[in-house]
């Protein structure tokens, strides 16, 4: 009797300990995580694939990714962004400067601040692995460089038109997942990476991640092999689907993230079950050195820095001694200086109002009417960011069209382009828009 | 029947020849033509680098000065003795470890310098006698008596390549110079460790080979912290102004960048260039909100928050876009008038001295208050402020100094290493942190060219262009003539070297032209194949067939002709 009230003493005991004991390892634990993950910073490389104006959700699965990475700390000069088209600034975009991913036009993720480092027909395969591989012609610039070290987390993210073992890059090519897979795997035999998480969301995706081979990869798939990722919900007034069911509720996931945030990587794997998705989301983890339940959601999805404390300075005791000469005389010369007029602003106004003037007194009322009308339209028209850009791309495609017999003749050109100066030379932002046409290509 | 006969033989002979010229001719110019050209590699050579065995040699030198030696110990000197020291770092790597010592007394110009009152006095003095050349290592020896160096102390390091050792008290340490031997050597070792490099270093410059598990977080965080080699650094200094309303900032950063950061550069131009630029932010704001501390009537910055703090800045830093080398951020903020003064706190929730703190391979940020400039009173907005930029310099030289791999290791006990003041970068610093880079930039580039010799064996359709396997094989050169200099112990040659040879074997591995060519899957293959060949290929085999039927019916007849 005596004895098993002590044994139940000692089980409590024990217990109590053991209680104490966890807690004191979680406080180490997370006092730990500070280096348990071994990267000092973070990329991130997103790519859509897809070109088209009905391919409107692939961008708008592209930018929100963008946008959430952005606010949970990666920079704009550690983002590698591909966009294949442009639907912005598409013609048939009814709201132009404009990406919406939900319906109802609820969420604008285009914005002001989107920095795209491949776009249009840049995006290509060949370009894609590069990035990847590191193997850039030398006048590639440095937002277009993928540059990171062995102390880099990477995120992968692809979407667009996929198939068993392929991913379709701007309708004419596409990229294999054995191709991709020794991409990896020249990215691990030079160390460009520490772990790196790969999204994709495109029909039978996970056939894209069967091959891989390198160590620390962690993929994630919007569905299986035989299996369609279907789209989430179409707009009417835009007239095409907005996103993709697995980017949908990814972005709805990475809403609750913030930047220290301890959310476990368990819980992205459970995103978008099948009653959500109508797809089998699939994952990857079989390479991955780390426990998934140990890794942070922002440890890929974040950029949250370590720090340490500047515990030791250096006593500088001599006085800071003068520039040597040359370098002083140099800057003496050193002048204000200006812009040049890049255009003559009030010069071409008034030339235009002449002009217009002297239409009117050919075509009387008509022209009038017509002038009222488009000094309206100015006044509702979308911000200039894109108007400036289409008439540009028009401009352009005048210039270039070979086959087109409108505009053989100089003069239909210049009445064409003196139209489109007209209509938006009332526009707050001349200058910029103007400048944006006369840049060469 | 005649006719039919000879048509029948010229239809034959056509069909074999016809396969004959299609097997001679056809299938080696067919695969002549679809194999991707590659050059031809030392492969043989650069298997053997795979293995690596490195040797790393010192020269040191021991000079004894008068009342160190026994007689009897003094008959012996000088003298030579060499150490050597195996290291198994795994299957593929070993090291070894080879000091040189040579013994020998001190002559009369030592001797004098060795009399001066303070240590740091005979350091200068004793530098100019000897000229250590890179690498190398010279210790003194003074008697137990001496009074050079402070109590408690046993070793003195300086600013150059010398140290002074106390030796034990002669009774202790015994008459014979066996005894003496024994008695120093393990000292001496010490000494060397710490002031060219120790086993722990090497392995975690090899780490881009040997990914090693750590030992302890420190050296973990140390890893860390450096950046990797490389041929180029850009260092960017920035001044943050939230405040430009109450605050006219005017900082001489030409200056005191010439007075102060140059010299380090200077000193450090054989393991790198460097490039200097700065910047002034104005309305940059850190995206954290500092809380205010009644008890110190300040606002503070606890050491959690800091993490967030760099993100939002960074986006507006900015970097050249020309070059690929990585960027060392250094950033002055001057806190706003609203959230003046502003103070970190470290874990403990104790102020930090330097007011800064960094982040690895990143940079650094110091807090700069200026309020204390102006009083309360009326001083008219904005006040112009001069920073001092001898303080902000200390600082930044300190992270400077940690991002670039000088070890902030604290020196054993009884060590007393001299704090490295203006020049930035006390001698034997240069020489470990070439000791690292060496093998680094040795480890990085053998790994380099054997993963690409691998890399082209498995995927079989890269092309190999002959300006791929003329870097290749210069690699191979540079590798094997900075491996032969770090064994004779040449250390500024081995980094030239070795340099090199990371130069060319990045650009070999990362030559735009070696792309891998589109991937078949084999099923692919043979679909573009067979409707090519397949037609060309069946009247023949049918013909081949037919001749050989006929002929083994003929060799029938004939056999039932002959019974």
């Amino acid at each position: 009797m005596a004895r098993h009230c002590t044994v139940k003493i000692f089980v409590l005991l024990s217990l109590f300990n053991l209680s104490f004991l966890v807690s004191t390892n979680n406080i180490e634990d997370k006092a730990g995580q500070f280096f348990n993950s071994g990267h000092t910073n973070n990329w991130a490389v997103l790519v859509c694939t897809s070109r088209f104006w009905f391919n409107y959700r692939h961008v708008a699965n592209t930018l929100s990714v963008y946008r959430s990475v952005k606010r949970l700390g990666i920079p704009d000069s550690r983002i590698v962004l591909m966009l294949a088209d442009d639907m912005a600034c598409n013609h048939r975009n009814p709201k132009p400067a404009t990406v919406f991913s939900h319906k109802n036009m609820e969420l604008n993720v285009y914005g002001d601040d989107v920095e795209v480092d491949y776009r249009g027909y840049e995006v290509t395969v060949e370009n894609f692995l590069r990035v990847l591989t590191g193997r850039l012609p030398a006048s590639t610039p440095r937002s277009k460089r993928l540059l990171s070290d062995d102390r880099s987390n990477i995120l992968i993210y692809l979407t667009g038109h996929g198939g068993n073992g392929f991913l379709k890059f701007q309708d004419s090519e596409e990229i294999s997942n054995v191709e991709l897979a020794d991409a990896f795997e020249q990215m691990w035999q030079k160390r460009r990476y520490n772990e790196l998480l790969f999204i994709i969301d495109t029909c039978q995706g996970a056939s894209m991640y069967e091959r891989f081979y390198s160590p620390n990869l962690m993929a994630l798939a919007s569905s299986q092999v035989g299996e369609d990722s279907l789209s989430h919900q179409p707009d009417l007034a835009i007239g095409v689907h907005l996103m993709d069911r697995y980017t949908f509720y990814l972005l709805e996931f990475l809403e609750d993230i913030h930047p220290s945030s301890t959310t476990n990587m368990n819980q992205l794997f459970k995103v978008c079950p099948k009653s959500q998705c109508v797809s089998t989301p699939g994952h990857r983890t079989d390479l991955f050195l780390r426990d998934p339940g140990r890794v942070l959601i922002t440890d890929f999805f974040g950029s949250v820095r370590k720090v340490e404390i500047t515990m030791e300075t250096i006593n500088l005791s001599s006085p800071m001694e003068p520039l040597p000469e040359r370098i002083l005389s140099e800057d003496r010369q050193r002048e204000t200086q200006y812009y040049v007029d890049q255009l003559p602003v009030s010069g071409i106004i008034h030339q235009v109002n002449t002009r217009t003037h002297a239409r009117t007194r050919t075509h009387a009322r008509t022209r009038t009417h017509a002038r009222t009308r488009t000094r309206t339209r100015t006044h509702t028209h979308p911000p200039p960011h894109c108007s400036g850009t289409r008439s540009y791309y028009k401009v352009h495609q005048l210039r270039h069209s070979a086959d087109s017999d409108l505009h053989t003749s100089p003069l239909s050109f210049s009445l064409e382009k003196f139209f489109h100066l007209r209509t938006f030379l009332k526009s707050p932002t001349l200058a910029l828009v103007l400048k944006q046409q006369k840049e060469p290509h | 029947m005649a006719t039919a006969e000879v048509e029948r033989k010229r239809g034959q002979l056509a069909a074999l020849s016809i396969a004959v010229v299609v097997v001679l001719v056809g299938v080696p110019l067919w695969w002549r033509t679809t194999e991707t050209y590659r050059a031809w590699l030392p492969v043989n050579q650069i298997n053997e680098l795979a293995e690596l065995q490195l040797q790393l040699s010192v020269d040191v030198e021991v000079v004894f000065s008068r009342g160190t030696l026994t007689p009897e110990q003094q008959k012996k000197v000088p003298f030579t003795r060499t150490q050597e020291e195996a290291q198994k770092v795994d299957d593929d790597t070993t090291l070894r470890y080879r000091y040189e010592s040579k013994y020998r007394t001190a002559n009369i110009m030592e001797e004098d310098a060795l009399k001066q009152p303070t240590a740091a006095e005979a350091d200068l003095s004793l530098h100019t006698l000897s000229a250590s050349p890179c690498g190398s290592v010279v210790v003194y020896v003074i008697p137990e008596t001496s009074v050079l160096l402070p109590q408690g102390v046993d070793v003195y390091i300086g600013h150059r390549r010398t140290a002074v050792l106390r030796m034990g008290a002669p009774m202790s340490v015994g008459k014979n110079h066996k005894q003496l031997l024994a008695h120093l050597e393990p000292r001496i070792t010490q000494v060397v460790q710490v002031m060219s490099f120790s086993h722990t270093d090497i392995t975690a410059a090899l780490s881009d080979r040997v990914r090693l598990s750590p030992g302890s977080k420190e050296s973990l965080a140390d890893s860390m912290r450096s950046f990797k080699s490389s041929p180029g650094y850009e260092i960017t200094f920035s001044l943050l102004n939230p405040d430009p309303k109450s605050h006219r900032l005017d900082w001489d950063i030409e200056g005191a960048v010439h007075s102060y950061i140059q010299p380090l550069l200077t000193k450090l131009a054989p393991l790198a260039n460097f490039s200097i630029d700065s910047q002034i932010l104005y309305y940059a704001m850190l995206g954290v909100n500092p809380r205010f501390d009644s008890s110190l009537e300040a606002y503070t910055l606890n050491a959690d928050s800091l993490a967030h703090v760099i993100n939002p800045v960074e986006a507006r830093l900015g970097s050249n876009a020309a070059s690929s080398n990585p960027v060392l951020n250094f950033l002055l903020y001057v806190p706003d008038a609203h959230h003046s003064p502003l103070y970190i706190h470290d874990h403990q929730k104790q102020p930090v001295a330097s007011n800064a703190f960094h982040s690895p391979r990143w940079g650094g940020i110091m807090v700069y208050n200026v309020n204390d400039l102006y009083g309360r009173g009326e001083t008219p907005l904005p006040v112009n402020i001069n920073i001092n930029m001898e303080k902000v310099m200390g600082v930044f030289l300190a992270q400077l100094r940690l991002m670039l791999g000088v070890q902030s290791s604290p020196a054993p006990p009884g060590f007393l290493v001299e704090p490295c003041g203006g020049a930035g970068l006390a001698d034997w610093e240069l020489d470990r942190l070439m000791w690292s880079r060496t093998v680094e930039n040795v480890a990085t580039a053998t790994t380099t060219i054997t993963s690409l010799a691998q890399l082209l064996d498995q995927i079989g359709n890269i092309v190999i262009n002959d300006n791929i396997a003329s870097q290749v094989s210069s690699t191979v050169t540079s590798l094997q003539l900075a491996v032969a200099e770090l064994e004779a112990g040449n250390l500024g040659f081995a980094l030239q070297y070795s340099k090199e040879a990371i130069l060319a074997s990045e650009r070999a591995f990362f030559d735009p032209s070696l792309l891998h060519l589109l991937y078949f899957p084999d099923d692919q293959k043979f679909a573009i194949y067979i409707p090519l060949f397949l037609p060309m290929c069946v009247p023949i085999l049918l013909s081949l067939i037919k001749i050989a039927s006929e002929a083994r019916q003929r060799r029938k007849l004939k056999q039932s002709k002959k019974d």
